[in-house]
C-alpha cells in the first residue's frame, strides 16, 4: 500500500476564539506535533486547501490563527465549534530551534505575522532557561488589528517589548512601523550571541531586515518566514518555486543570507 | 533481440497485446487543430501500428498519459475523503527519445522531490512500458542534440517504422514472450545526430548574475509579445505545474471532488496569493521565470537542465516566440553582465 500524502484526515473543531474582526483562531483536535515555524494544508471540502502556519498547539490539540483572506479562509470564518476541518502536515522547516536555544532571542513581526512564532513565544515563556532573553517588536496596522491580547500582555510582563501601531494612538503603544523600533534592540550587548525572526508582510520583511542590518545585526543571524501560493505543500505543484527553492520544501523558514537574494 | 514484422504480423501482436495493456502512441485528430484544416496529433490509444503518426512530431507531448490535464484526485462525503481508484491494465506508450528522456525530468519534481512520492503518478508510472520511437531527423525546432537528450536506453521496446513492416528491439523480458514465432532479425536503434537548431547552454556562474538577469532589459520584449496563454508550457514534456480546486454536485452539496488540472507560470493568478498579493507582475517577469526555470533553476536543484529540446512551445506559441531565440538572447545578456562588474546593491 503506497501512502498518499495528499489525503487529509478530518478534525474537530473544538474552539474558536475571536481575536478580532478579521482575524480568528480556530482551536482543532488533533494529534500531530508540528515543530515551531511548520505549516499544515487545512481543507474545507467544497473549498479547497490553503497552507495554514500552526500558531500553538498542545496536548491533543492544534491553533491555527487565521485571516480571512481568501476563499477557504472566508468559508472557515463561517464555521462553529463541532465541526470538522481537514488537515495534512505537518511541512516544511520551521524556526532553527538549535539556532536559537541559549541566546539572545529577538522577534519581529508584522499583522499576522504575529501567529507563526506565538508557539515559539510560548515555549520561551514555559521553559525560561531556553533563551538568555526575548526582545520583541510587534506591529499591527490599527487598533482594530491587534491579535493575542493576553498574550501581548504576558509578553510584556516576561520579556522586553516594543508594541507600535501603524497609525492609531493608544495608551502603552507607539506609534509607526516596526522598522522605526529596530534601532531599540541592543544588537551590540548579545555579543554575537543572538537570533533575529522576522515574520510579516514581503515588504516589511525586507525592509526590517535591512534595518536590523544598519544596526549591525549579521546576515546569518536574522530568519524570516515566507509565504507563497500552494497546491500541494509536497514539491509538486510548482506554485512556491523561487529559483532552485520550493518554499513548501525548503522553507517557509529561510535564513536570510538565502532569503536576500530569492527574487520570485 | 531483434525482430523484422510485417505490418499483418505486428498488429497480430498489437491486438494480443492490447487484451493485458492499453497501448498509447501519437495519433491524429483530423482538423482538429487550431487552424481551419489543420490537424491535432496528441497521444492516445491506437488499435493499429498504421494509426501511429510517425512522419510528424506530435503537439502534445505524452506526459499526458501519466499525468492527465485534469484528474480526479480525491472523492469527499460529509467527513470523509477517499481516493479515485484505478483498474489494474499495464501501459505501453510509443515515444521519441526526448520524451522518454523528459520523463526523467518530470520524476525528479514527481517522485522524491522533498521525500514526497506523487502517488498519482506514481500508480500509473508502475504500469508503464516504453516503446522508443527512433528519431534520426527531427524538425526544424528541435534542438534535442544540443540538451543531450537525443538518445534514451531505458525503454522496453524500441521501433524503426518501415513502409511495409517494421523493425523491432525488445529488451523486455515480459513482452519478448509476445515475439516467440517471429523471426529474429538484427536491428540497432539509430539516433539523431545533429539537429538545424543548435543552443548554446547559458552558463549562469552565481546568484548575483542570476539576479543582475532578471532585472535585464531583454525580458521586456516579452511584455508586448507574450499573450499568457500558456500554449508553450501545456505542450512542453517537462512542465510538471497544476492546480488543485474542489468542486461539489449541484444534486447533494455535501458530495464532491477536488481534481488537479494543469497550470502554468504564464498564466495570470499562478502566484496569487490569498488577498491578492502578486510576485510576478508583468510577462518579462513571467517569461524569465519559465525560462530560468528550464534551463538553469532545474539544474541547481537535480544536476540537470530541464529543457529536452523537442520544440514543442516554439510550434505552440501563438506569437512565434521561439525557446532557442530566447536562449540566445539570454546568452548576450548573461556576456553583457559578466563582462562588466556588477554593482553592489
Amino acid at each position: 500500500m503506497i501512502i498518499n500524502p495528499v489525503m487529509p484526515k478530518p478534525c474537530k473543531i473544538i474552539d474558536i476564539i475571536r481575536e478580532n474582526k478579521n482575524e480568528y483562531t480556530f482551536r482543532v483536535e488533533s494529534d500531530i506535533t508540528p515543530e515551531h515555524g511548520q505549516f499544515l494544508q487545512l481543507s474545507i471540502p467544497k473549498v479547497g486547501e490553503a497552507p495554514i502556519s500552526a500558531s500553538g498547539f498542545g496536548d491533543g490539540y492544534l491553533d491555527f490563527t487565521i485571516r480571512s483572506v481568501g476563499k477557504v479562509t472566508n468559508e472557515m470564518f463561517a464555521l462553529k465549534p463541532g465541526d470538522m476541518l481537514f488537515l495534512r502536515g505537518a511541512y516544511g522547516v520551521g524556526w532553527p530551534i538549535e539556532e536559537i536555544s541559549g541566546k539572545h532571542l529577538v522577534v519581529i513581526t508584522g499583522g499576522t505575522g504575529l501567529a507563526p512564532v506565538k508557539s515559539l513565544l510560548s515555549k520561551c515563556l514555559n521553559e525560561p532557561e531556553f533563551v538568555k532573553s526575548v526582545f520583541i517588536i510587534s506591529g499591527f496596522k490599527n487598533e482594530d488589528g491587534i491579535l493575542f491580547k493576553n498574550d501581548l500582555e504576558s509578553y510584556k510582563k516576561n520579556f522586553k517589548t516594543v508594541y507600535s501601531l501603524d497609525i492609531d494612538k493608544i495608551d502603552g503603544w507607539e506609534v509607526g512601523f516596526v522598522t522605526e523600533h529596530v534601532n531599540k534592540i541592543p544588537i551590540k550587548d548579545y555579543e554575537d550571541n543572538y537570533a533575529i525572526l522576522v515574520v510579516g508582510p514581503p515588504v516589511m520583511m525586507k525592509f526590517t531586515a535591512l534595518e536590523c542590518l544598519k544596526n549591525g545585526a549579521k546576515e546569518e543571524n536574522i530568519w524570516v518566514s515566507f509565504e507563497r501560493k500552494m497546491s500541494c505543500a509536497i514539491g509538486k505543484c510548482g506554485h512556491c518555486r523561487i529559483d532552485e527553492v520550493y518554499v513548501c520544501l525548503d522553507g517557509p523558514v529561510f535564513n536570510y543570507k538565502q532569503a536576500k537574494d530569492l527574487v520570485d | 533481440m531483434g525482430f523484422s514484422l510485417s505490418l499483418e504480423k505486428a498488429n497480430a501482436i498489437l491486438n494480443e497485446l492490447k487484451k493485458e495493456y492499453r497501448i498509447y502512441a501519437p495519433k491524429r485528430f483530423e482538423k482538429q487543430g487550431r487552424y481551419s484544416d489543420t490537424d491535432i496529433i496528441r497521444y492516445d490509444e491506437i488499435d493499429s501500428i498504421e494509426e501511429i503518426v510517425t512522419g510528424e512530431k506530435s503537439t502534445y507531448s505524452p506526459k499526458e498519459v501519466l499525468f492527465p490535464i485534469t484528474q480526479t484526485i480525491l472523492y469527499f462525503t460529509e467527513d470523509e475523503y477517499r481516493e479515485t481508484k484505478m483498474d489494474d491494465k499495464k501501459i505501453l506508450i510509443f515515444m521519441r527519445p526526448c520524451d522518454i528522456n523528459a520523463r526523467k525530468v518530470q520524476e525528479r519534481i514527481y517522485m522524491g522531490n522533498g521525500g514526497f512520492d506523487d502517488f498519482y503518478y506514481k500508480r500509473l508510472r508502475e504500469k508503464v512500458k516504453f516503446v522508443m520511437m527512433e528519431c534520426t531527423k527531427g524538425w526544424d525546432t528541435c534542438f534535442c542534440v544540443s540538451m543531450g537528450t537525443n538518445k534514451a536506453t531505458n525503454y522496453a521496446a524500441a521501433v524503426r517504422f518501415l513502409e511495409d513492416g517494421i523493425l523491432l528491439d525488445v529488451k523486455d523480458e515480459e513482452l519478448q514472450g509476445y515475439f516467440a514465432d517471429v523471426a529474429k532479425a538484427p536491428f540497432e536503434v539509430e539516433f539523431i545526430e545533429g539537429n538545424e537548431t543548435v543552443v548554446e547552454l547559458p552558463q549562469i556562474p552565481d546568484k548575483k548574475v542570476l539576479n543582475a538577469i532578471k532585472a535585464h532589459p531583454m525580458w521586456d520584449e516579452y511584455n508586448s509579445r507574450c499573450i499568457a496563454c500558456g500554449a508553450c508550457t501545456i505542450a512542453c514534456g517537462t512542465c510538471t505545474c497544476f492546480t488543485t480546486t474542489d468542486l461539489f454536485y449541484t444534486q447533494n452539496a455535501n458530495v464532491g471532488e477536488r481534481r488537479r488540472t494543469y497550470s502554468s507560470c504564464q498564466i495570470d493568478g499562478f502566484d496569487e496569493m490569498a488577498g491578492g498579493l502578486i510576485f510576478r507582475k508583468s510577462y518579462a517577469d513571467t517569461m524569465r521565470y519559465k525560462v530560468l526555470h528550464k534551463v538553469h533553476d532545474y539544474k541547481e536543484r537535480f544536476g540537470e537542465n530541464m529543457c529536452v529540446g523537442c520544440g514543442r512551445c516554439t510550434d505552440r506559441c501563438p506569437q512565434f516566440i521561439s525557446f532557442s531565440h530566447t536562449i540566445e538572447k539570454l546568452n548576450h545578456a548573461i556576456k553583457e553582465i559578466c563582462e562588466q562588474p556588477v554593482s553592489q546593491s
